[in-house]
């Protein structure tokens, strides 16, 4: 196993050896919140801190749903499913938003690829659907048109 | 565990659970002023949320500040039957936290 600098690759290879001693999934718990990647107000540096140097690559079997027009920017509901055997997490970027990346679903194989959230909008953005699996991440996106901000109160 | 602060719908059909949670919460981003005052009201929102299962963790969010007010979230457990436990367990950027655990139905 090539041995990891980060955090979370640290974490992830505590796992993958853990698993192999069938030590207790208990390690879980000690997902730690990728603070870098909400704080930045750059996506690229979001995503480089989330999934590090991971090919990203645009996938038709990931199902985002959003409203085409958000009424009220406060509340856009979004439902992200996929086909993608494996999945790791999803997470969800607003581009728009100034900090971009809204949240981040870990999952573990005893619950579905399916997520539901609401979330902000300032005004009319890209909302993009990431799923990491198997070491790789794919997204897809939507465009979302806010006609009233939910960032400005 | 009685907590006002979280609401869990959770109905099982055919072995999958579909889980419904609503938090009361601010989400207070921390760059919205106050409508009189004109200062800055503080960032509070929700960082982390675990949700678990008969008392395993399955699902856990990480939040940034543009989740909406009294978040919503909705996630299915693959296999599960009517009377196993759900839970929910989350915590702010102040310290705050609520918890509460439901059986399905």
């Amino acid at each position: 196993m090539e041995i990891s600098t980060t955090r979370r690759g640290f974490i992830k290879g505590l796992i993958a050896v853990g698993t192999l001693l069938a030590l207790p999934a208990t390690l879980l718990a000690a997902m730690v919140r990728p603070k870098v990647a909400f704080d930045s107000k750059a996506i690229d540096a979001s995503l480089k801190s989330l999934f590090g140097d991971a090919s990203i690559e645009a996938s038709d079997k990931i199902n985002l749903k959003v409203p085409e027009i958000a009424e009220n920017g406060a509340v856009v509901p979004i439902t992200i499913t996929t086909d993608i055997e494996g999945v790791e997490s999803i997470s969800v970027i607003i581009d728009k938003n100034p900090t971009p990346l809204s949240a981040n679903f870990n999952l573990t194989d005893a619950v579905a690829a399916e997520v539901s959230t609401r979330v902000k909008m300032g005004q009319s953005s890209p909302v993009r659907a990431l799923v990491k699996a198997k070491g790789k991440v794919y997204f897809t996106t939507k465009e979302v048109k806010v006609t009233i901000g939910g960032c400005g109160g | 565990m009685e907590d006002k602060s979280v609401k869990i719908r959770g109905k099982v059909k055919d072995g999958v659970a579909k889980v419904k949670v609503l938090i009361s919460h601010p989400m207070e981003t921390g760059t919205r002023r106050h409508v009189d005052s004109g200062e800055l009201i503080p960032a509070k929102y929700i960082e982390n949320v675990v949700f678990s299962h008969n008392g395993k963790e399955v699902l856990t969010a990480f939040w940034g500040t543009s989740v909406s007010k009294n978040p919503y979230s909705a996630f299915k457990i693959k296999s599960a039957a009517a009377g196993d436990k759900v839970g929910v367990r989350w915590s702010d950027n102040t310290g705050a936290s609520g918890a509460k655990e439901i059986a399905l139905k």
